[in-house]
């Protein structure tokens, strides 16, 4: 599979400045982060560790575009989005974020198959049997090939997880997100999420960002940003 | 079908048990709103076919004169001034010479009919009793251009009444008064002059008690001889291509032909002002259901949106906008209006049918009209009305649940701080 991209192996595709973000109104207001700086690479998986309440996932989520900055810049694949509007970060989401969450966040009444169609469907780059075979591949290879008509309930928490990799691969993104990936499974699990995800976004060229709380996790991957209160350490 | 679509279709699949109760509501506020505009304006309908079937779409029956009086007064230095000034309008009750209003009437194209009647009291005599009536004198193959009392007559024929010297139509509750039956004897006189001697040739039941009581039908000729009135008719019947037109064609005669005409709905102005409102209140107790269809699916959508924030995150993380958040719960309430609106329209319809096939208590209503069974009327347009309440209730309760869900922030959803 070719990643939709044109940028270079290991060009920078994300890259965050001075990024500051409040959680919070009146007295319960946080300055969560500080004036964090990060960027991503093409190939590269970057692990980024600390307690909780650091404001991992806070930068994860401004990355991803889900949330917006109270300060600072985000560009993707050279484009600034950190200002642009609503509609224009979810175009960019579309086209360039895959997304992975703790608690899976599979959509439970639709099938495997559709639920990593669903973004293709979104996007429409491809017409529906391709679309079909693409997802179907996409399964087979996070070892869900047999159980691709199985609904969202009918599937254990690990194959949920796999299914939701598959997903975040399904528009061929530059950028997958995970957030906690591997929190919520055990360690057999967890090891095959995670090598999952990092062989598939290498084979791809795409850059990979980790949130983890897990230092097997952390130490296998290419880089490890470690934070606390709200800036890299 | 488009992604937001399956969506919708998804998750209501998912929420049976509130989608089914939101579809009920919406089946019973169509269907009852179908059912009670069809009884009533079927009833309606029904009063409104009697009372043009016997009395036309228009009486004309007084002739306007307008008094014009002048006077001068005198201004200072010897000036006379003189002023004319247009009193109220008099009537003058009857037409004189109705062969030439006639005559302009047949040149209206609206007009498809016109009948001379001459109308008087008379005292009614059988062999048994006497009692007291209203002669109508009337040129048969005239009136049955107007009315419809050749369907009414339940015993004898036109034919007879038209070929047999004086012959007569009597009202079944006068006949039944007076005791006669078909081919008996009636003398008919005007104020104790001398009765003159008819024979029943048909007996007729409109349905309207007024003139069953107290109608009997003579030839022109005949009434004239009764009732004294050797020239001259009561009123002209006329019939239009277009009874709702009745109002805007009075208008024109007593502008044009000034004489004084009075339309059906002037005429019958109480009942259907009584029709009117029962249809009016009927519709607003229907309404209710309607807008309990549209509470139940503010309360199915609401809370789909709450039990599908996590899915809302998704979708919003997959790049799916604002506007499809929106678009996939204004689907919902559209799939669920659809089922509903169609099954309520089928719902409406079987039932509209099977209360007409239902006998109305002690036999039926007679009086106004006559009827035995339940009347309903088929109108496409009460379909469309109760379809597009239902529309505005639902979507308009679909639109809040509906917005609310475009407006949440993914972040602050999968962060948890969703409110």
């Amino acid at each position: 599979m070719k990643a939709a991209s044109v940028s270079a192996p290991g060009e920078v595709v994300l890259c965050c400045s001075g990024l500051h973000r409040y959680l919070g109104r009146d007295e319960g207001r946080v300055h969560v982060l500080k004036g964090v700086s990060f960027e991503a690479r093409r190939g590269q998986v970057e692990a980024i560790v600390g307690p909780s309440g650091c404001g991992k996932s806070t930068l994860l989520y401004l990355l991803g575009l889900l949330d917006q900055p109270d300060g600072g810049e985000i560009s993707i694949n050279g484009n600034v989005m950190s200002n642009t509007d609503d509609a224009a970060r979810t175009a960019a989401r579309g086209a360039h974020i895959g997304f992975v969450f703790q608690f899976h966040f599979l959509m439970l009444e639709f099938t495997a198959l559709e639920n990593v169609m669903m973004p293709m469907r979104k996007l429409g780059r491809l017409p529906e049997p391709e679309m079909t075979a693409r997802a179907h591949s996409l399964l087979a290879s996070v070892g869900l090939g047999e159980k691709s008509h199985r609904l969202g309930t009918q599937l254990s928490g690990g194959e949920q997880q796999r299914v939701a990799v598959a997903r975040a691969l399904a528009n061929q993104p530059t950028i997958i997100l995970a957030d906690e990936p591997t929190g919520n499974l055990d360690v057999k699990n967890s090891a095959l999420v995670f090598d999952l995800l990092t062989r598939l976004a290498k084979e791809n060229g795409q850059a990979v960002v980790l949130v983890t709380h897990n230092p097997e996790i952390a130490n296998r991957c290419d880089a490890t940003r470690p934070m606390r209160d709200g800036l890299f350490v | 079908m488009s992604p937001n679509l399956r969506i919708a279709f998804r998750f209501l699949t998912a929420k049976k048990r509130a989608m089914v109760m939101s579809l009920t509501c919406i089946v019973l506020g169509v269907g009852l709103f179908i059912i009670t505009q069809a009884t009533t304006t079927g009833f309606q309908d029904l009063f409104i076919e009697t009372i043009i079937g016997a009395d036309g779409a228009v009486l004309i029956q007084d002739k306007i004169q307008s008094a014009r009086t002048s006077f001068e007064t005198e201004h200072g230095s010897g000036v006379v001034i003189e002023t004319t000034q247009d009193n109220a309008v008099k009537l003058q009750a009857g037409i004189e010479e109705p062969a030439g209003l006639v005559a302009a009437l047949d040149d209206n194209p609206a007009v498809v009919g016109v009948s001379q009647v001459l109308k008087g009291s008379v005292d009614i005599s059988s062999a048994v009793r006497s009692d007291t009536g209203r002669v109508y004198g009337i040129n048969i193959d005239q009136h049955l251009k107007v009315s419809n009392l050749g369907a009414k007559i339940v015993e004898g024929s036109v034919d007879d009444f038209r070929n047999r010297p004086a012959g007569a139509m009597i009202g079944r509750e006068l006949a039944d008064r007076l005791l006669i039956g078909l081919n008996d004897f009636i003398q008919v006189s005007q104020s104790g002059a001398t009765p003159q001697r008819y024979r029943v040739m048909a007996i007729f039941v409109t349905g309207i008690s007024a003139m069953d009581r107290e109608r009997i039908y003579l030839s022109l000729s005949d009434a004239a001889s009764v009732l004294h009135r050797p020239t001259g008719v009561s009123y002209l019947q006329l019939q239009l291509a277009d009874p709702a037109r009745a109002p805007v064609e009075s208008a024109r005669i007593v502008d044009e032909l000034r004489y004084n005409a009075q339309p059906w709905q002037e005429r019958e102005r109480s009942w259907l002002s009584a029709f009117s409102a029962l249809q009016v209140s009927s519709a607003i107790t229907v309404l209710v259901f309607t807008l309990i269809a549209g509470v139940a699916m503010f309360n199915t959508l609401a809370m789909i949106v709450i039990e599908k924030t996590k899915d809302i995150a998704i979708l919003r993380s997959m790049g799916y906008e604002r506007a499809d958040v929106t678009r996939i719960f204004l689907w919902q309430a559209v799939i669920v209006l659809t089922i509903g609106a169609v099954i309520g329209c089928v719902f409406g319809a079987a039932s509209t049918y099977g209360i007409s096939k239902m006998p109305l208590r002690n036999g039926g209503i007679s009086g106004i009209f006559s009827a035995k069974y339940y009347v309903v009327a088929w109108d496409v347009w009460h379909y469309v009305e109760a379809v597009s309440t239902a529309v505005v209730m639902v979507m308009l309760a679909s639109i809040i649940p509906a917005r609310r869900a475009a407006r949440l922030e993914p972040g602050d959803i999968v962060r948890g701080t969703a409110q």
